[in-house]
């Protein structure tokens, strides 16, 4: 099965293109082909990674030439080792998900069918940039993820807001892409080859510096920055809330923004050859982290509080790439998605309830919606770090390889982040379930969501619950993703090992942290010690640069959009004036003028010759045509004539002489 | 002698005008006749003036040998095949044409 691990990138697609020009034959409009596919896929997958984690080490490479120019060759590829089979479990599994959900989620839409083909293709688009044993393929993959994105964020398009959020989405991401598009361009003229084992080989031979091998990592990192949302290009994650809820569960833990994070890891080589890129992700990854999660704090809208809480989980993942632990990054994506695919899919149980995304008017649902409610515990639980959920582990692997790789800043943020996060999270989790309704009209109208969507929350509590514990003992994701260790990680993991601080004193203090913060939401919001408005009154200018995202929209707007918008206006003056007015149409107008000079000239002068040899040849000829009698006897005359003449002058003949000749008769 | 001459011989001059008139009568029956026969007939006359001009001049100008008359006869005979070869032409003319009239053959005519 193994060998035919593509039948996992195929079905998605096939079912994507079944549904969306067949769907409407089917009694479920395709909805049912999309699960059935994603079923399928996860089954094979999960087959694969069984095979995987029983296997420390294992490496399968399918490839497909493409197409070849001179020496160079492109390949579809299918790399199946533990990244891509991790990747693949957790994309198809939330996509699975996902698909199920959305069968009561989105029944009532009018493009229904349209939506599932979209999941699909997004998966499908996802699945060819993880099994990608190329930068082309993984680039590929890359781009129609965004292209994906862009389609189901703006699903609603109808909705102005929906419509913009997609193009930001789209065009946010497109920034990135630049970078990586260089990147890839640099890896092929530098090293001719883009494949990742010949890079690989290529740059531990040390054909191109460090220096460069840094620059390439950079631009790469660059287009991750793009893609998993972090600062300074996150600001299209939080409007891609516009989309279906649905949809942001799977780009916020399948696809989408897990895609940065698994290209930093399998680029992972390059990174190591400069230290000044890790060093660059690691700090990316902490302001992202810290940024996020304070505009998370006082956040309103239900899916936008999520939002900043995986951008702020991403810094995270990146904040372990950057101090040199790649496998705890993967480790936090792995749960990650499970728990934030769960907390999505709990709000848009809420929000299927409520109709409503304004925390501030929810309230009490816990009493009308039990298993959101539980799900949603669990996912809390999980997502603040505490034992023995699953952000436990991944979280406390990331902070400690932050202080053993001697990052004390970056330790500070992230153990400040960590408890921000059970902050903000307990607070979202309080103002929508515990505290008592606000608003009755939708406290009385919410209700338990249907099986369909109850059922996926399920599934991913499990996960939540067991998905750090399984990766910690069951299968050691340390041995899952290791692979032939180059010197530098070796001398790095070496060092790892080397550390002064005592083991329990991480999760210790992670624990200490996330509990605080969990307090801290309860004696603002259940008990009220604290008064979160008497803080916001305090603190106004804090608390409006938080609400106000700390101005990066305005930022880009003023400096960016509003620029680019007015040097566009002006360019498109200058065209209009300049090139279509004075060039173009002032050539047209010249070379017609020219033409009808010319035109005259033909017509009066050329053509009046031509004509003028014709007239007169006629006229010449209409004169001549008058001695042509066609009388054979007037002929005979003239003959006779000109003969008495001929005589005449012969004999030297004058005219007196001849009239003298007759007068002589 | 000369008196004789000059009283009743008929001279070169007489036979020279002789011819002239036939020449001039057949040019001007040429030039005039409407019939084509008529044409041909006139051509003959002037083969005749032609004729009378040869034998007067050797009459009365070389002398001795019939150079002149020798001439004539050639062209005595040369007309009577002219007037045959002229003659099947005017038949083939009338056959086609069905006329003899020169003045409706202007086929030629620009």
């Amino acid at each position: 099965m193994i060998d035919h691990a593509y039948w996992i990138v195929l079905m998605p697609i096939l079912a994507s293109f079944i549904i969306f020009f067949f769907g409407r034959f089917f009694p479920m409009k395709g909805a049912e082909l999309g699960i059935a596919s994603m079923g399928y896929c996860l089954i094979h997958s999960l087959y694969i990674f069984g095979t995987v984690a029983g296997e420390p080490g294992f490496t399968s490479e399918l490839s497909i030439t493409w197409f070849r120019f001179g020496i160079f060759e492109t390949q579809w590829g299918f790399l199946i080792d533990g990244l891509s089979a991790l990747m693949l479990v957790v994309v198809t599994l939330v996509s699975l998900l996902v698909h199920i959900y959305s069968l009561s989620y989105m029944k009532d839409d009018p493009r229904f069918k349209r939506f599932y083909a979209y999941l699909s293709f997004f998966t499908f688009a996802m699945l060819i940039l993880v099994v990608a044993n190329n930068f082309l393929q993984i680039f590929i993959g890359w781009e129609l993820v965004g292209l994906a994105s862009y389609l189901l964020i703006g699903f609603w398009f109808e909705k102005t807001s929906a419509a913009n959020a997609g193009k930001k989405a789209f065009i946010t991401t497109k920034v990135g892409d630049l970078g990586f598009f260089i990147a890839l361009m640099m890896i092929f003229s530098l090293l001719g080859t883009l494949n990742f084992d010949q890079v690989a080989a290529r740059v531990s031979e040390n054909l191109i510096s460090p220096t460069v091998a840094g620059i390439i990592a950079l631009l790469l990192f660059w287009g991750a920055v793009g893609k998993s949302a972090q600062v300074p290009l996150h600001v299209w994650l939080p409007d891609a809330m516009e989309g279906p809820t649905p949809v942001s569960a799977l780009i916020h833990a399948a696809t989408m923004v897990a895609a940065g994070v698994y290209l930093v890891a399998r680029t992972y080589f390059l990174f190591e050859h400069a230290p000044f890129a890790l060093e660059a992700v690691a700090w990316t990854g902490g302001i992202t982290a810290l940024l996020a999660a304070t505009m998370a704090l006082v956040a309103t809208d239900f899916k936008r509080v999520l939002a900043f809480s995986t951008v702020s989980q991403l810094g995270y993942m990146m904040l372990a790439m950057g101090v040199g632990d790649k496998v705890a990054g993967m480790f936090h994506l792995t749960t990650h998605a499970f728990f934030k695919a769960l907390l999505f899919l709990a709000a848009g149980s809420v929000i299927h309830a409520t109709h409503e995304n304004d925390i501030r008017k929810m309230g009490g649902l816990s009493r009308k919606m039990v298993w959101t409610f539980i799900t949603f515990a669990v996912a809390l639980w999980a997502i603040s770090g505490l034992w023995p959920m699953a952000g436990f582990y991944s979280k406390d692997l990331i902070l400690e390889a932050t202080l053993n790789s001697h990052h004390y800043v970056l330790f500070g943020i992230g153990v400040f982040v960590a408890f921000l996060t059970a902050f903000y999270m307990t607070r979202l989790f309080l103002l929508v379930f515990v505290t008592d309704p606000r608003n009755p009209e939708i406290y009385n109208h919410a209700h338990e969501s249907p099986p369909s969507m109850v059922l996926p929350l399920m599934v991913l509590a499990v996960l939540a619950v067991f998905s750090g514990l399984v990766f910690e003992y069951v299968i050691p994701i340390h041995k899952l993703l290791e692979l032939p260790m180059s010197a530098e990680s070796a001398a790095m993991a070496e060092e790892a090992v080397h550390h002064v601080w005592p083991v329990w004193a991480v999760p210790a203090l992670s624990t200490v942290v996330a509990a605080g913060g969990i307090l801290l939401a309860f004696l603002f919001y259940v008990k009220p010690v604290f008064s979160p408005q008497r803080l916001a009154e305090k603190f106004r200018p804090v608390h409006t640069l938080l609400v106000e995202k700390y101005g990066f929209d305005e930022f880009y707007l003023a400096f960016l959009v509003k620029p680019l918008d007015m040097l566009s206006v002006g360019l498109a003056k200058l065209d209009y004036r300049v090139l279509d007015q004075l060039g173009v149409d002032g050539t047209a107008w010249l070379t017609e003028r020219f033409s009808r000079m010319n035109a005259w000239f033909d017509r009066v002068i050329v053509d009046g010759l031509v004509d003028f040899w014709g007239a007169l040849t006629q006229a010449g000829g209409s004169i001549a045509r008058l001695v042509q009698t066609g009388w054979v006897q007037n002929y005979l005359l003239f003959f006779v004539l000109g003969f008495a003449a001929l005589m005449a002058a012969q004999l030297r003949l004058t005219v007196t002489d001849i009239l003298m000749l007759f007068k002589g008769f | 002698m000369a008196e004789t001459v000059t009283t009743c011989a008929v001279g070169l001059q007489h036979y020279l005008a002789l011819g002239s008139i036939l020449f001039a009568i057949g040019i001007f029956g040429v030039l005039t006749r409407r019939n084509i026969i008529g044409i041909l007939m006139s051509v003959e006359l002037m083969f005749n003036a032609a004729n009378i001009n040869l034998v007067a001049f050797n009459r009365f100008v070389h002398g001795g040998d019939l150079w002149g008359q020798g001439f004539a006869i050639f062209v005595i005979t040369l007309a009577a095949a002219e007037a045959v070869v002229g003659l099947a032409l005017v038949l083939a003319i009338y056959r086609t044409m069905k006329t003899t009239y020169v003045e409706k053959m202007n086929l030629l005519k620009g």
